[in-house]
Formats: structure tokens, sequence, C-alpha cells
């Protein structure tokens, strides 16, 4: 027994030639869809927001326009590379790819299926399952953030330089609350592998985690998610009224497209995840079918991430964008708290009934005493005459005269 | 709490416009039907007897804002006369590089020999093509602007030209809206009145109700063409859909 057995039963045989094939195989075929699906998301995001301002969307390019991601390729392909030359060549050449792989490397850990068994050997519908699991994904997150931020850094310009210091700010913020829930669910899976994750949620609805933690860690990793993602309403990184077009302003043909794959890839790669953790991935019913019933959790998989691929549109089409000191708020002054109270009264109820009564207790009582502190955080009557009133409640110079000259009567 | 709703209010909004029709069209194939008083390039009316109506008094040339209109009036030959009056218009050019369309030579014109079509998709290599002369600006024999190899004409754009002009001449006055102040056009006869700003304007008789018919679904409720709303109007639409049914030949 070596350990790789210990990490994925496709090795349990021992590392032959087979084995090594078959993880060639689920690598080129997991590049592949990824792929494939980048392609087909960025056509559906397109058509599908066009559907929502009754626009007729990209048509031109193969039936309903299906080929309009490839030819947009192609024009990119053909374009002009160009450099600043303001620019950190190195460090401009890097970050397309710092954001391009952790992408990549993200969707690796999602379980797609369930098990196969092909001549002796057990293979898991996932490219790997790493005993770390969803801490992979949490690193590949981390790192992105340096794609984002050494793009705007290196590009020698301002508006990317802006871009990249809100990117590293909100990813960097909203990966607490995300970080969280995710403990919320380890927790309560006791395990870090994506694999058992799924599995800890196969036995039907009522074990998927969207309902036995709450809807409350759902709904936190959600928008948590879409601000990781840089996506609307959290895109204030690519504020196109403000930032030009945001980090990769200065980038262009094949760097230019890159950034944009890598962009729709964790978007297809974070609907997965979302999949996996709460929704039980490919857990579904499975109608009893000789040597076909291993599609049925695919196409669950699929359709769920489909499901969630779309709500990101929707977001897209009906929110409109928050400021960035809003942004800032939501992440740290709700989610956060919400979310790490939330992971103490699972954690107590985890342990027994009245450790878990108790951290609700413990719960309410740092939500009063938040409470209290924001209110008077945001009390801008009683602080320091360096803070600034609230815009619109701003007394005018004729107010303040007065209120000085009655002051100095009494 | 209705605070919150409305927070989900943009949800429900954007889920219903999937369900409508599109506004915008597939451009260069299909076209958006042209407002009923859009200005486009001009064309030189002609008489019912194929007279033109020019007259060269370069009163257009001189109302010209951009300064686009070259006229140049010649005393009509006594055996083969152009005009029915005593000149017209020899030279009569204008520069769609300068020109605006702001029809203040329609307006302008004694004759109604200028008006303009709803035609504004055409365009040139260099700046000599930009100056039309009149062997482009007068109308063929059958009375419909020239269709020339670098315009882009469509259905209902020739045949609705002027509409500006009646609708609101003379000078925008709306006691004299729907008054047939013109002469006959060759091909067209006595054109009708354009719908103009009041209330009893004629739908029917111009472009605004196929304008508002084509967008029916947008317009607001109150715009919305009685035979396109509720039950009535679903009727209507599933007629449509309807494919004709052959009539049988009679033996």
């Amino acid at each position: 027994m070596n350990w790789f057995a210990s990490v994925d039963p496709l090795y349990a045989h021992g590392t032959t030639g087979i084995v090594i094939l078959i993880a060639i195989i689920k690598i080129v075929v997991g590049f592949a869809s990824i792929m494939g699906a980048v392609t087909l998301m960025i056509w559906f995001e397109r058509k599908a927001i066009s559907k929502m301002q009754s626009r007729i969307g990209p048509q031109r390019w193969g039936p309903f326009g299906l080929l309009q991601t490839l030819a947009d390729g192609i024009k990119l392909f053909f374009k002009e590379d160009l450099i600043p030359a303001e620019a950190d060549r190195f460090v401009f050449k890097l970050a397309p790819y710092l954001s391009l792989v952790p992408a990549l490397i993200t969707f690796s850990i999602v379980p797609v299926g369930g098990t196969l068994h092909i001549a002796g050997h057990t293979v898991q519908l996932q490219i790997a399952n790493p005993p770390m699991g969803i801490l992979v994904m949490l690193a590949m997150s981390g790192i992105s953030v340096y794609g984002v931020m050494l793009a705007g850094w290196a590009s020698g310009s301002k508006y990317p330089l802006i871009s990249s210091v809100r990117a590293s700010a909100q990813m960097i913020s909203y990966e607490a609350a995300l970080g969280m829930t995710i403990v919320t669910i380890i927790l309560a899976t006791g395990s870090l592998s994506t694999h058992d994750i799924v599995t800890a949620q196969a036995h039907g609805i009522w074990h998927w985690n969207l309902i036995r933690l709450g809807i409350v860690p759902f709904v936190v990793f959600l928008i948590a998610i879409t601000a990781e993602l840089n996506r609307p309403p959290f895109d204030v990184v690519e504020a196109e009224t403000e930032l030009v077009g945001g980090f990769n302003t200065e980038y262009s043909s094949l760097r230019f497209a890159l950034f944009y794959l890598a962009e729709f890839m964790n978007t297809i790669t974070m609907s997965a995840i979302l999949v996996t953790l709460f929704f039980g991935g490919p857990a579904g019913y499975v109608p009893p079918i000789h040597h076909f019933a291993w599609i049925f959790p695919i196409l669950w998989f699929l359709g769920k991430t489909v499901a969630f691929a779309f709500s990101y549109i929707w977001f897209r089409a009906a929110l409109p964008r928050f400021r960035y000191d809003q942004l800032m708020d939501l992440g740290w002054k709700r989610l956060i708290p919400l979310s790490l109270g939330w992971m103490l009264i699972v954690a107590g109820f985890l342990v027994n009934r009245w450790w878990g009564l108790s951290m609700i207790v413990t719960v309410i009582a740092g939500w009063f005493v938040l409470t209290r502190a924001y209110s008077l955080g945001a009390d801008r009557t009683s602080g320091a005459d360096s803070v600034l009133p609230e815009v619109g409640q701003r007394p005018t110079p004729s107010r303040l005269y007065r209120q000085r000259t009655t002051k100095g009567e009494k | 709490m209705a605070r919150v709703l409305d927070f989900f209010g943009g949800f429900n909004l954007t889920l219903r416009h999937i369900a409508r029709p599109a506004v915008t069209v597939s451009y260069p194939q299909a076209k958006r039907p042209k407002q009923p008083r859009q200005h486009g390039r001009h064309v030189l009316n002609r008489y019912e007897d194929g007279m033109e109506k020019c007259i060269g008094c370069e009163l257009c040339a001189g109302v010209c804002p951009a300064d686009c209109i070259y006229v140049r009036g010649l005393d009509n030959p006594p055996d083969h006369p152009v005009s029915p009056g005593e000149r017209y218009g020899y030279v009569y050019e204008i520069n769609y590089l300068r020109c605006i369309h702001c029809d203040l030579c329609v307006e302008a014109c004694p004759t109604q020999a200028i008006t303009e079509s709803k035609m504004f998709e055409f365009s040139f290599t260099n700046r000599s093509d930009a100056i039309y002369t009149k062997k482009e600006l007068v109308v063929d024999d059958a009375g419909f602007p020239q269709r020339l190899p670098w315009e882009d004409w469509r259905e209902g754009e020739a045949a609705m030209t002027g509409g500006w002009m009646r609708a609101t001449s003379p000078a925008g006055d709306a006691r004299y809206e729907g008054k047939i102040q013109w002469t006959a056009d060759l091909g067209a006869g006595l054109r009708a009145a354009e719908g103009g700003q009041s209330e009893n304007r004629n739908d029917e008789a111009t472009g605004s109700k196929l304008l508002r018919r084509a967008f029916a679904k947008h317009v607001l409720p109150e715009d919305q063409p009685l035979d396109m709303v509720g039950l009535r109007g679903l009727i209507n639409s599933l007629k449509e859909k309807r494919p004709t049914p052959k009539k049988k030949v009679a033996k």
C-alpha cells in the first residue's frame, strides 16, 4: 500500500501503466470539457443577458451564435500584443497565467459524477481527490488574487492600479466569510475531501448541506463567492464607469483572452463548488438502467451547475453595482459576523444540545453588542469633530456659525 | 418588508423580459420601421404631368443653415419647358457632408419641390460623391426616388417622402394640421397628411401606427393599440400565426 492508495482508490493495485493512462485520460477530458464549458458559458451569458434586456445577442456565428466565442478568440489571437512602456515586463506577462492556472486547478477537485469500475480499477469521476480537498479551492482563490493584483500593478497605469487595489481588498475580505462557511461544512462533514462532502449528502435532499446547516451558510457563501469572482453586483474591480476596463485595461490580444477565460472559468468552477458543497454535487435520482446509470449523476451535476451559472447571469442583469464602501460594509459588518456566529452555533450543536443552545445565546448577545457598536460608529453627531456627518446631513456654514455662537452664549 | 421585496423586483423584471420579444432587429437584414416624419435623403419632386416642381428660386439655398445647397435658376426654354413656371432649377446640388437634415429647405420651398425621403443609409468613398446633383435627386418617371446603387432602400422608405412638411406646414401652425396645402406628385398623386402632434391625428394613414405595433409590448399600456391588448390581442396574435387557409378554386 503506497501513499497514493490512501488518497485515491485508483492506485490500490499499484501504479501500473493503465492507471497512469486512466489518470491522463481524466485530466485531458477534464481540461477539454472545462474549456468547452467556458466557451459555452460566455455564449450563454451573452445570450441570456441579451434576452433579459430585450436584445437579440450573438447570432451570426453558428446556430444561435454558438460559435461567437470561438470567433472572438480567433480575433483576439490575431490582434497586436501590446506591452506598455511603463510596464514591469516579466510580471506583466506572468499575471494572466496566475489567474488562469488557479481557475483550472480548482476545477480538478470537483466531483462531477459517481464512481466507475474500469478493468478492475475504481475510478472516481473527479480529476483529483487530495486529502486537503476543499482547502485547495481556498488556496487557489488566494493565488488568483495575485493574478489580478500583479496585473494591475505591473501595467504601470493608474486605473488598473486602483482596480487591483480594490480587487485585493475585496477578495481578501470576502475570503474570510467564505472560509468561515466552508469551516461550517467541514465541521458537519468531518472531512476536508470534496468526495467525502458529496457522499455525506448523497442520501436525499434532507441531507444536503443547504438544508442540514440551515439556509444561512448557503446565502453567505453565494454572496461571498459572487464577490470573490468580481462578478456583478460586486464588480467594482471592473467598474467601467469609474475605472475604464479595470485591472486588464492595458492587456490586449491573447493575454486579455486569458483573463477573460479565467474569469468565466472561475464562474463555472465556483458554481460547481457551490453545488458540491451545498447541493450534494452529483446526488440525485438514478433510474435503474444497466451500464448507463453512471451518466445520471453527471447529468444531475451539470443541471445544478448550469442553474447556478444562470443565477450569476441573473444577478448581473438584475442588480446595480455596489458602491465600494457598501461592499466593504457588507463583507465586514454583515457577512463575517453572520458566518462566524452560524459556525459557532453549528459547532455547538455538533457537541451536544446544551452547547448549541448556549452558542445561540452567545451569538444573539454578540449580535446586540455589534449592532450597538455599529450604531455608535455610524452616529456622526456625537463623534469627534473630524468625522464628517453623512452626505445630505452636513450642516450649512451658516448653521455651523449659529451653533458656534449659541454655544458661546451658553 | 416592502423594501426587501423591492430588492427582488429587479429579478422579477429581468425574468419577465425573457418572454418579451426583442426590441432590436438584426440590422442589415431587417430594419426597424422608420419614424413617420424621418428626415432622410432629399428628393426633387415632379408634377403629375412630369414637369419639375423646382423653379430655381434659391430660397432653399438661402435658408440652409449648413450652406449645403447650391442652386442656379435658368429661364425655361420656350419649346420644351422643364417646369410650368418662368424659370427652372438649372443646377441643383446638395452636399451631404454638410447637410444636417433640418428640413428648413423643405419648409422654405414655395412649390414643395424639395422634400425628404426616409432613407438615410447611404455612403460614399470620396468628397465629390457626397455632392448629389439633379441627376440623382429628381424622382424617376414613376414618381419614386431613384434607388441609387450605394443607397439602402427598403419598403416604405420611398413612399412616405416629405412627411414632415405635410404634418406641420405652414410654419408648424396647429390650425393647418391635416389640411392639404400642397400640390399633387408624380405617381403618388395628392398625398395624405401625416400625423401631427395633436390628438386627432390619423395613425392609419401614417407610419406611426406601424411603429407602435412593432413595439407594442414595450410601449406604455395606454399607448398600446387596442387590437393588441388583452383577450382580443391574444386572439388576433393567434390569427396572425395561423397559416392563411387556401381558397378552394371553383370548378
